[in-house]
């Protein structure tokens, strides 16, 4: 009953969508039309409605209702609660009903509280949503279906990759999906800026929260997906290049380009055409991504060929929005004054400069990403990975790190190279010297080399936009923009030093064996059988000691899944704030000694640091943003009232 | 249900050895080199290697035994006294440019190099003009 509920919902849903897509564009040519009144409404009850649908789902795994396909093909009675409720959407039509949920709901938040934009660009911006919406609605009801039904109900469930049962996937894809779903917001602004011929600096202050917000979430789930693939994988990596992560990093670097591009547009009126563009491309990104995640076309161009149907609806989808979206803009572009000019040592330079430099590394990661399932529908197979992205991006990525640390210093509109001359020299000076003093001391690769001098130059700079600020009236803004900036300088000390010093073990021990790691001692005690609720698993009882400290005692697990079977191995992780030591334990040898991996990674744990200061910034970005703007708001209608008592005063003597 | 954990834990004791005896013995699957040297040639080269069993695993980052069989594979021919190119070049010629992540420049792959080349390019042309005009603007702008 409860799935019927949730299919129910969903088709209502898909039905309010298309009653906001028809309201909306008929309300912006024509404000006065019945139909607007209702647009807002269908809006806030079709995020409602999906909820009800996304519970409904959520409920049947929480109760393991076995009549329902979904469930019985991913779950298990006898699975951990927290996993039976992230089995909801570890799978392709569970992800898809969180997509469209989280896209529904966004709908109705923008409907329910965004009234700052005139009208007309609000309907067709809403208009958009729903066009989007419906696509995926249909997706989802014709061939996703995640309530159908099976007869007769099976005993037991398949349960769940155990790769997927950690609680990193319990948090890493709806923090994913909220990202990349929230930028539809933005490509439904865009659209509807373009649309209603409004491009303007307020359009853009009233995106840029949104958008913020997205992102937000995107660099969380990067982070936690990163960090999940570093522990769960086992193998002490923590970025791949693998598709699926590029999938997610290319949203996350077009949303990146737009918010800042989306700055210059509210403050100096600049760069109109390339906002609403970038607005267009982000959402397209996320939509790619999905397209490669859930097509199956990863696994082999051939298997996608073979069952196409989810596939082709999705390339539909695709061709579809971005296609539509490209032809608006290029019949609108045009129509759209390309706004105030600066000069190029100036903020809006600077941007300039962050934003191609973006779009490029966002070009590169496509190329590299897409060009492979290109040559393999030719019966050409090729692997593009690090060896490739490494360098290639670096090319872009460098260059604007070093734009990174002198932009904000710089003025708007114009600026003067005498004005900045002594901050410069002095990352200029810190750079050089960090870059001296690594090449001295050891012998590491170009690019660790170079990150790591630019990351501690980075740093220092980040914090420079405050120097000679009263640093209590500082605006919380620029506090997310020093914080983010520093987060990055952090994230990437840590690639460069794990990249350049990591050591690696790999040993087959007996218990009383001791083995050396860099400044790590560690020693085998014993092995010894544990089980766990679906699991049994061989756990390793491991005494570690940094440079003869005292020990730690860590128990590295090599786990057998039996409900569907599989292997995982978890890691134990000892954390110093200069690193962790990574410790896995394998196999046993022929010989009966056990196969130990241990990594020692100096600084590793910087990478997710940074990754979440990056997010710390753009939260207090956002919240600095929203408060501002309700105090100017809230003055601003002081200020009328007073403005209509005075008038009302100066009236009333004159009767 | 709890009596029974013990017993299965039991079974999985019994499962490693059960796995070793699928395979050959592959000695530098789960061991390094000797040699540091050669080690970190292997290491280096091994992550630029794809794991054709896997989804988007070099074989240093996998469990699949053939990501074991052509770990020892590497460190056998580096240990050799193979260069690393030697070794990928032999890793080609056996399973296709497939299995390297290090696209060569080919008549296939070319335009994985020459189209950043285009976006630098490209790149440069756009910050040229977008910053190299309006500066002239402005400057008439304030003279005038």
């Amino acid at each position: 009953m409860i799935a019927e509920i949730g299919l129910a919902a969903l088709w209502l849903a898909a039905a309010l969508a298309v009653l906001q897509l028809i309201g909306g564009f008929v309300g912006a040519r024509n404000e006065s039309s019945e139909l607007t009144a209702l647009v807002r409404p269908a809006a806030v009850l079709q995020g409602l409605l999906c909820a009800v649908s996304f519970l409904a789902l959520v409920y049947a795994f929480a109760v393991t209702d076995l009549s329902v396909k979904l469930v019985a093909t991913h779950s298990h009675s006898m699975k951990p609660m927290a996993f039976k409720l992230s089995g909801a959407w570890a799978n392709h039509e569970g992800s898809m009903l969180l997509w469209i949920a989280i896209m529904a709901f966004a709908g109705g938040l923008i409907a329910f509280i965004e009234r700052r934009l005139p009208e007309k660009t609000m309907m067709a911006t809403l208009g958009t949503q729903a066009f989007v919406g419906i696509g995926f609605y249909l997706f989802i009801l014709l061939s996703s279906n995640p309530f159908e039904r099976l007869s007769p109900v099976p005993m037991e469930g398949n349960g769940l990759n155990p790769l997927l049962q950690d609680m990193g996937v319990s948090f890493h894809p709806p923090t994913l999906y909220i990202g990349y779903v929230g930028l539809s917001i933005a490509f439904s602004f865009a659209l509807g800026a373009l649309l209603t011929r409004n491009v303007t600096p307020e359009f853009a202050r009233v995106m840029r929260p949104w958008v913020l917000g997205a992102w937000i979430f995107l660099t969380i789930g990067i982070t936690a997906g990163s960090y999940w693939a570093y522990y769960e994988l086992g193998w002490g990596g923590w970025w791949f290049w693998d598709p699926v992560e590029n999938a997610s990093l290319m949203p996350w670097l077009a949303a990146t380009a737009l918010l800042h591009s989306a700055s210059v547009l509210a403050a100096r009126d600049a760069l109109r055409t390339w906002t609403i563009m970038l607005g267009v491309v982000a959402f397209s990104m996320s939509m790619v991504g999905t397209f490669l995640v859930r097509s199956g076309i990863l696994t082999s161009v051939h298997a996608f060929a073979v069952d196409p149907e989810r596939g082709s609806f999705i390339l539909a989808l695709l061709a579809l929005y971005i296609g539509g979206a490209l032809i608006v803009f290029a019949l609108r572009a045009n129509t759209i004054a390309e706004g105030e000019r600066f000069s190029l040592l100036s903020r809006e330079g600077a941007l300039v400069v962050n934003n191609v430099a973006l779009s490029a590394i966002l070009g590169i990661v496509l190329l590299g990403t897409l060009y492979p399932l290109l040559t393999e529908a030719f019966d050409v197979r090729v692997s593009v990975g690090p060896p490739y992205f490494d360098p290639v991006s670096a090319i872009f990525f460098l260059p604007m790190l070093a734009i990174l640390a002198v932009g904000p210093l710089l003025r708007w509109r114009k600026d003067s190279f005498d004005r900045i001359r002594l901050p410069v020299i002095i990352i200029s000076v810190v750079t050089v010297a960090v870059l001296a003093l690594v090449l001295a001391l050891s012998d590491i690769g170009v690019l660790p080399l170079l990150g790591m001098a630019m990351s501690v130059g980075v740093a220092v700079a980040s914090f420079m936009p405050l120097r000679g600020r009263a640093i209590r009236r500082v605006p919380l803004a620029v506090w997310g923009m020093c914080i983010a900036h520093f987060g990055v300088a952090v994230g990437l000390f840590g690639i460069a030093a794990d990249t350049a010093y990591q050591k690696e073990r790999l040993v087959a021990a007996s218990p009383g064996d001791t083995v050396d790691i860099g400044p790590w001692e560690a020693t085998l005690a014993s092995i010894s059988p544990v089980a766990g609720p679906n699991w049994t698993a061989m756990q390793g009882d491991i005494f570690v000691s940094y440079e003869g400290g005292p020990a730690t005692e860590t128990f590295p697990q090599a786990r057998s899944f039996w409900a569907p079977q599989g292997e995982t191995s978890e890691v134990a992780l000892v954390t110093r704030w200069n690193g962790q030591l990574y410790v896995a334990l394998g196999n046993m040898a022929e010989d009966g000694r056990w196969q130990l991996r241990l990594w020692w990674k100096p600084f590793v744990t910087w990478i997710w640091y940074g990754g979440l200061l990056i997010a710390l910034g753009g939260a207090l970005a956002l919240v600095g943003r929203v408060v501002g703007d309700v105090r100017r708001r809230s003055a601003t209608q002081r200020g009328e009232e007073r403005r209509a008592e005075e008038a009302a005063l100066v009236a009333e003597p004159a009767e | 249900m709890r009596w029974l954990l013990p017993i299965l834990a039991a079974f999985a004791l019994l499962q490693p050895a059960a796995a070793q005896d699928r395979m050959p013995p592959a000695p530098y699957a789960y061991t390094q080199l000797e040699d540091p040297a050669l080690e970190e040639q292997a290491r280096e080269l091994m992550h630029t290697l794809r794991c054709l069993k896997c989804q988007s695993q070099s074989i240093a980052d996998s469990d699949a035994p053939m990501a074991g069989d052509m770990r020892h594979q590497v460190r056998s021919r580096i240990a050799a006294g193979e260069s690393p190119d030697e070794v990928r070049n032999w890793l080609v010629s056996r399973y296709g440019d497939y299995v390297s992540y290090e696209p060569q420049v080919s008549s296939t792959t070319w335009p994985l190099f020459a189209i950043p080349i285009v976006l630098l390019l490209l790149a440069g042309t756009v910050l040229l003009r977008r910053i190299g005009r309006p500066t002239d603007t402005a400057d008439e702008g304030e003279s005038a």
